[in-house]
């Protein structure tokens, strides 16, 4: 019997030992412990969710059609460029996600499919048609995501945020959290835009050019392109350049009438980074090419002498400088009118690279520092004030009974916090409301086997044989009054978004926990009074 | 030995219909609740309904006339506001994208579907920084949730409450006989409707914090009604010639004590938390301390009477025999 106690008391030390070490490193002591002594150490504990300490969680959704189309795209402009390599009198066009070629012939058939084996075309009215299957256009949107999720994770490497996490969620959506980032706009900017930067020569020469007003007020911009529509050579486009007045913060937009095709994108860039215009002491951006597209571009600008060369990111003209001569080197720069921090955040992403299809915003959860370090001081005066309620009345109900289930209280707070730590487990603020709860829960455990025991003696058994039967026949009771409570904290943390998962995870962990220090703990100390003098009277 | 109560001797089942009537009104208020969610006529939180939610903290106190006078000023209509005027806090929530700024809107982020309304939570702090000049503002949180999303969340919800009503049925069902689980099952939906019409005809938000409270209550619920149970099925073994209900009668008076000392104790937690655990979790902590209530009374007033009613009111001996 005694040996028996002496194994549950240790059991109970250890399990303390164990839950100190696992939350050192939430506590002050951790930073001023010597590093030899911390490589030992867990290194994480207890980790605070964004609701805690501030931070930004966003939800995007990979357009994956997009992707298609441009897949499409990019597949047809590559066809025509091998059509007029080889001299046929045939032309690519994209619909949706198929590609049409006019007219149909079996020459250009067979120069078609031995460049672009996956391609089978089907014959109809003079023209081939080549459809994406099925399973193209699913490995084509996973690529999608997944190039997505790269580019995104290379984005907030580059911007330097601590310990972000970015994530795909079911089939095309990216999850990003970044802690202790405040501002939503500028994160959401980073990471949502497309930048896709495109170099695409100006159309002067087109009798509409003379058409094309020096400014368009942005109310205006539809009507604009609805009068212009019907105009607009069949090869050409209007874009727009977006001004703000520094003076009066009015916006107008220049349009320009360009040439569809694009000579030159992003995607040879080797290197962007901010440079100062030591004339104005304006921000612009220099980006260098990699050496095939500085062969490109120094082909181009030589064909293009005195013609403007416009340079387009995500469909917004920046600039559309005159081309002086002919340039060689690979460099080129984008200027426009931006902040210091929007030029850094730009060259972020062109060196990033830009996203395979454009990306939309399906949720934005910014938490403020302040709210979070508010939440905690809450969360931890409630926690006080609902142990020093629970424990006072224990205490003064069952007395000495109570005071030891108080004790095993405060046993059940240490090694739910520590369990937690050692899970390296996420806490949020449900979470606290779930550890509030279970310290209400905790004690129910005990009031139960008190509650028992007062049966027994009243029966007039003596108090070691009370404890004993009192705690058999509750035992039951408790499991099954808690076993419910577990059910449904599982299924909230299977179906919960963070925060709710935080709230299920303290739960279950406090009620798992609760029964470990009732059957045990309290256990081994009334079996211990029991058995250190012959007890007359049990304090309960 | 300390008792709150002693030994009792109240007939409880005596004014089972009185109960019956009070539970089948808050029941009914619960069902109308469910009715008015499906309908989407309720008062639906942003995490369901989509929408933005901006939450600021003012250097002095506002009050909500002010904040909406501000908000209107700018052009932003249809705001549901609340504040935390001990903590100079005002929350503002803008349900279901697209309804709430005038036309002004650039064609070149028509939003989809599927989207948020972009930039709807800079106007709201832009019209609050103007409106206010002056008053410090700090923003405490921004949530823009899509329809998306909102859509995704209540079929997750919907799920959870499939999920967890299933697997407490099954647990009851194995652990206890069939009509015992019958006024266990009873008497735990009893609880989350009360609760939840309770929200409803209050016109409090209905969102996943509330639903966590729901569940939670689900689960909780069970804990007094096992201990009643467990004393009625222990003493059916014992005191074979009495009638059911004064065996029940019996039963829940052994126990009264410790069935209002564990619903107590859960109480007092969660009064600490309603009254300290900050705006975030105020709610909670209400549906918590309805439910605990609630609860306690069921396991008396309806667990044991569908037991009652199940059983029939005969002296177990005959069926024994």
């Amino acid at each position: 019997m005694k040996k028996n106690i002496k194994w549950r008391f240790s059991l109970i030390a250890l399990a303390l030992v164990a839950s100190f070490i696992a939350l050192l490193p939430n506590t002050p002591v951790y930073k001023l412990m010597n590093k030899a002594y911390r490589d030992y150490m867990p290194d994480k504990g207890i980790i605070l969710g964004l609701d805690l300490q501030g931070g930004i969680y966003l939800v995007f959704e990979v357009e994956g059609d997009k992707a298609v189309a441009l897949n499409a795209k990019r597949t047809a402009s590559g066809i025509n460029k091998l059509l007029l390599k080889k001299e046929m009198k045939a032309e690519a066009t994209v619909s949706g996600s198929e590609i049409i070629i006019v007219p149909a012939s079996a020459d250009a058939r067979k120069v078609v499919e031995d460049a672009y084996p996956t391609l089978t075309a089907k014959e109809s009215d003079g023209r081939l048609v080549y459809t994406l299957s099925e399973k193209e256009i699913k490995s084509i949107k996973e690529n999608a995501v997944d190039q997505a999720l790269e580019t995104i994770r290379n984005r907030i490497d580059q911007f330097g945020v601590a310990e972000p996490v970015i994530q795909r969620q079911g089939e095309g959506e990216i999850v990003v959290q970044l802690p202790g980032v405040k501002d939503p706009k500028r994160a959401i900017d980073l990471i949502g835009k497309t930048a896709q930067l495109e170099f695409k020569l100006v159309d002067d020469e087109s009798k509409l050019a003379a058409e094309v007003p020096a400014s368009v007020k942005p109310a205006d911009e539809e009507e604009f392109i609805a009068k212009m529509k019907e105009k607009i050579p069949e090869d050409g486009e209007i874009l727009f350049e977006r001004h703000t007045s520094k003076d009066t913060g009015e916006v107008t937009k220049r349009p320009y009438l360009l040439k569809k095709e694009s000579l030159l994108t992003g995607d040879f860039l080797s290197e962007a980074r901010v440079a100062i215009d030591s004339r104005f002491n304006t921000p612009y951006i220099s980006v260098t090419f990699n050496p095939e597209g500085a062969k490109l571009f120094e082909e181009l600008t030589g064909k293009f002498v005195k013609k403007r060369l416009a340079i387009i990111l995500d469909g917004n003209v920046y600039s559309a400088p005159v081309i002086q001569e002919k340039i060689s080197g690979g460099n080129a720069q984008i200027s426009g009118s931006y902040t210091m921090e929007e030029a850094k955040d730009l060259a972020i992403v062109l060196r990033a690279g830009s996203l395979p299809a454009p990306v939309t915003l399906l949720q934005n959860i910014t938490v403020g520092p302040s709210l979070g370090s508010d939440s905690i001081e809450a969360g931890k005066r409630a926690a006080m004030v609902a142990f020093l309620l629970v424990a006072v009345f224990m205490a003064f109900y069952y007395r000495l009974a109570g005071a030891i289930a108080d004790v095993a209280l405060v046993l059940n707070i240490v090694f739910l916090l520590g369990a937690m730590a050692a899970m390296n487990a996420t806490l949020t603020m449900p979470g606290i409301a779930g550890i509030v709860l279970a310290i209400g829960m905790a004690v129910d455990t005990n009031v139960l086997m008190f509650e028992r025991m007062r049966d027994e003696i009243k029966l007039g058994k003596t108090p070691r044989a009370a404890v004993d039967s009192g705690y058999d026949k509750a035992f039951l009771t408790i499991v099954d009054s808690h076993v419910t409570t577990l059910i449904t904290a599982a299924v909230l943390f299977q179906f919960g978004t963070g925060p709710i998962k935080g709230f299920a995870v303290t739960l279950s962990i406090g009620i798992a926990i609760n029964l470990f220090t009732s059957l045990i703990g309290t256990k081994a100390v009334f079996d211990y009074l029991n058995t250190s003098k012959e007890v007359r009277n049990l304090s309960i | 030995m300390i008792e709150i109560i002693k030994r009792t001797n109240i007939d409880f089942m005596g004014k089972r219909y009185i109960a019956f009537i009070v539970s089948g009104v808050l029941s009914l208020v619960g069902i109308l609740a469910i009715v008015a969610i499906a309908r989407g006529t309720a008062n639906l939180g942003i995490d369901f309904a989509g929408g933005t939610a901006v939450q600021v903290k003012f250097d002095t106190v506002v009050t909500l006339h002010q904040v909406r006078a501000a908000l209107e000023g700018n052009g932003i209509k249809g705001a549901d506001l609340q504040d935390f005027p001990s903590a100079k806090k005002v929350l503002i929530v803008l349900k279901k994208a697209g309804e709430h700024t005038s036309s002004s809107t650039s064609p070149t982020s028509s939003p989809t579907l599927s989207s948020i309304e972009k930039g709807l939570s800079d106007k709201v702090i832009e019209a609050l920084t103007k409106g206010f000049p002056g008053n410090k503002i700090t923003v405490d949180s921004i949530s823009e949730i899509g329809p998306k999303v909102g859509k995704r969340l209540r079929v997750d919800a919907l799920w959870a409450v499939i999920a967890s009503t299933v697997g407490i049925l099954i647990y009851v069902g194995w652990r206890f006989q069939f009509s015992f689980s019958l006024g266990a099952t009873v008497a735990t939906f009893h609880d989350v409707l009360a609760v939840l019409g309770f929200f409803y005809i209050t016109g409090l938000e209905i969102n996943l914090i509330l639903l966590t409270a729901l569940l939670t209550i689900a689960g909780y619920s069970l804990t007094d009604t096992v201990v009643v149970f467990d004393r009625i099925r222990e003493n059916m073994r014992v005191l074979l010639k009495e009638t059911i209900d004064s065996l029940i009668n019996r039963s829940i008076n052994e126990v009264l004590s410790r069935t209002l000392i564990t619903s107590l104790t859960v109480l007092l937690a969660s009064i600490a938390l309603f009254i300290f655990g900050g705006e975030v979790l105020h709610d909670f902590a209400l549906a918590m301390i309805l439910g605990v209530l609630v609860g306690t009374y069921s396991s008396v007033f309806v667990a044991s009477p569908v037991v009652l009613l199940w059983s029939g009111n005969k002296p177990l001996i005959k069926k024994q025999r």
